[in-house]
């Protein structure tokens, strides 16, 4: 009974320490691991882990963000990884030294940075005592959503108004944001499109020209004495011609 | 649930009531995956038999074959487990637990019912859709760690599929996320309760055609035919299966009746009502007092053991046996028509499948979107206007909070100004006290909410 008595927020340090420990032995695994599509997995459960730290802190919005967003974007790293290996020459990848040292010297840094930024923080050095109640309290999405439309639900309190200004929200970085990306989506696109032939309107396609092109071409070499004046009547017509010469 | 574990064996806050309300819960919703997968494969059998004019199976457990699916299970837990050569041997044997993992960790946020649910999650559509997404991972590793080029192609097919497929989607469930103000399908189910003409579907001329969208968008995000182009038999043999065999190949079937369900009952509370019936039985009856409707009871469950009793009462578990009913067989009836559009439409071709999503599925959904939000600005009437049938409102009500706080009321004024701009007020709104209070019980105070 002793055993069963034991306080459920030993067992939520427990799921925290196991969600900890998962997302960092995987990240090793994408360190060590030779494979790129097993990079790309163990990536994914490095992420997936790191999302069940969010579900666990009651930050269900931005768990399911990491999981749609990290999560998903992995996929389409999957995917290339998939699509790249498929000869037999890259599907293992060998980090040369050199690669390790410069690797060490940035994520180093960037490890020095997040971890002087951690400890160096008033706040986090001491445990805050955190009720459930409180936590069943902030966890909603609502001003979080709100704050992107413009309104800061956490500002509408303040009487000063250098804070109160604060009330515009995140509105115009979401739209500026919103509106990159859009452009990003068209222009990538426009790059993707189907590139055609500028003459290939007829009901003939631009190949099926081309080659026609080239028969008439070769039999017309045969009669010297026409060549000269159907070829330039044909160039003429055809821009096609200036291309195939190049 | 867990309360109600400590108020049993007179502890308190322990790990052992957490664990066993968990288990609890997963059995439950296993029962959904496993039960369902059985019933759902021999439907298809049955129903791809009488669309092809034959008998299907008659035979294994006296009338109709309703047993087929056990002996086929039975058949494919005697067969070996192979894995090819080529294989990379731990990328193919872990596939298709993902597969079915991901389906299966979906169900968590999706309420069966009012109060019935995993775990209530403010933004449960987001869940589920997010998780649903990771299904793909199965087929795409799957297909790769067979080594074989069948199964290459068809998880390339669905990779490119699903990844098209995500975006209308994504869109259509934005529809009824817009109109009721909330991720939280609990709300919305119950936004949705009364007469019929209250479901969503029939909101606006824009949410109908939402809906039929969304359902051509979910039939091709769990892969089924007519865009099962990933294990289409006449070209790549199973596809991304080609090479599994016994059990793990049962799992990725299991996975996909599972989420097919997922997606119908994801349809059925985002437009039909969810786990209210087309009749308000229950409100007929009085069984479900107006009061515990909302996300309120759900939280009357997790406050203490004194509400836990207080919420259950003999005619609200009635009431939530109804509604669970309603939702499975709303659940159901989505699956059945996959099944018959899967067995009345010839597959599509790959180009055929994306020049149906970028051409038709996203500028409908599109369309859609932008109608139903100018229908809401307008204030255009609904179809529950037009019968003048009551409508229960159930928008979060985050100033809850606030107004507990004794900062200036002005701000708070303002507050709800600012709440009435961004939520367009119905027609008929009908704002009952208990409905509002969800889940802020607890003051916040305004320098708090500031960290977050």
């Amino acid at each position: 009974m002793d055993l069963i008595a034991v306080a459920w927020p030993y067992w939520h340090q427990f799921f925290f320490v196991l969600f900890a420990a998962t997302a960092i032995g995987f990240g090793f695994g994408v360190l060590l691991s030779k494979n790129v599509v097993r990079m790309a997995f163990y990536l994914v459960l490095s992420l997936g882990s790191t999302a069940g730290l969010f579900f666990l802190a009651g930050a269900e919005f931005v768990g399911a963000m990491q999981l749609m967003i990290y999560v998903g974007g992995t996929m389409v790293l999957l995917i290339f990884g998939v699509m790249l290996t498929a000869q037999k020459d890259f599907i293992n990848m060998d980090t040369h030294t050199q690669d390790w040292i410069l690797a060490t010297i940035v994520g180093g840094s960037l490890l020095m940075v997040l971890l002087f930024g951690a400890f160096g923080s008033e706040d986090w050095k001491t445990p805050q005592d955190i009720t459930d109640a409180e936590v069943q309290a902030t966890k909603e999405a609502t001003p979080l959503g709100l704050a992107l439309t413009g309104i800061r639900v956490d500002t509408l309190g303040e009487s000063t108004d250098a804070v109160a200004e604060g009330k515009s929200g995140y509105l115009m970085p979401f739209i500026i944001v919103s509106i990159h990306l859009l452009v990003v989506l068209i222009g990538a696109a426009y790059m993707a499109r189907t590139k055609k032939l500028s003459h290939a309107t007829d009901d003939k396609s631009s190949r099926a020209k081309l080659m026609l092109f080239k028969m008439e071409h070769e039999e017309e070499q045969l009669e010297e004495e026409q060549y000269v004046v159907t070829h330039r009547a044909k160039s003429a017509l055809n821009p096609l011609d200036s291309e195939n010469e190049d | 649930m867990a309360d109600f574990i400590d108020y049993l064996f007179g502890i308190d806050d322990s790990w052992f009531s957490y664990l066993v309300a968990a288990l609890v819960a997963a059995v439950l919703i296993l029962h959904v995956v496993a039960v369902g997968a059985l019933l759902f494969i021999w439907m298809e059998r049955k129903i791809s038999g009488r669309i092809q004019d034959r008998l299907g199976p008659t035979r294994v457990g006296g009338k109709f074959g309703w047993l087929q699916t056990l002996a086929d299970g039975i058949k494919l837990i005697a067969k070996e487990d192979i894995t090819p050569d080529l294989a990379d041997r731990f990328l193919f044997k872990i596939a298709p637990y993902i597969g079915l993992a991901a389906s299966y960790a979906a169900f968590i946020a999706l309420p069966f019912a009012d109060g019935v649910v995993g775990q209530h999650l403010n933004t449960a559509v987001f869940f589920v859709l997010a998780v649903l997404g990771l299904e793909v991972f199965s087929v795409i590793l799957a297909g790769y760690a067979s080594g074989s080029k069948w199964s290459l192609f068809g998880a390339m097919r669905e990779a490119a599929q699903v990844v098209s497929y995500e975006v209308p989607l994504g869109m259509c469930v934005v529809v009824p996320v817009m109109i009721c103000g909330t991720m939280n399908l609990t709300t919305i189910a119950n936004m949705q309760s009364g007469f019929f003409t209250n479901w969503l579907v029939f909101n606006d001329p824009f949410t109908f055609l939402t809906a039929i969208i969304y359902f051509t968008c979910a039939t091709a995000g769990v892969n089924r035919a007519p865009f099962d182009l990933a294990e289409a038999e006449s070209e790549l043999v199973a596809g991304f299966h080609t090479e599994y065999s016994g059990l793990r190949w049962s799992l990725f079937f299991m996975a996909e009746y599972s989420s097919m369900f997922i997606v119908s009952a994801l349809a059925s509370i985002l437009f039909f009502g969810g786990p209210h019936g087309p009749i308000p039985i229950a409100d007929i009856l009085g069984l479900l007092p107006t009061e515990n409707l909302g996300s309120g009871s759900a939280q009357a469950f997790n406050e203490n053991a004194d509400g836990f009793f207080a919420a259950m009462n003999v005619q609200v578990m009635i009431a939530r046996v109804l509604g669970v009913g309603n939702l499975i067989l709303k659940g159901v009836i989505g699956v059945t028509l996959m099944m018959w559009i899967r067995w009345s439409f010839p597959r599509l071709r790959i180009d055929q499948v994306m020049t149906m999503c970028l051409k038709y599925c996203v500028p409908l959904a599109a369309i859609g979107f932008i109608g139903a939000t100018a229908w809401q600005y307008l204030d255009l009437p609904t179809g529950n206007a037009l019968v003048d049938a009551p409508r229960y409102e159930h928008h979060e009500m985050w100033t809850d909070g606030l107004s507990k706080n004794e900062s200036d009321v002005e701000a708070e004024a303002e507050a709800v100004e600012s709440v009435e701009e961004v939520q367009t007020p119905h027609a008929n709104d009908k704002v009952t006290d208990a409905s509002s209070v969800t889940v802020k019980t607890v003051p916040v105070s305004v320098e708090k909410g500031g960290d977050q």
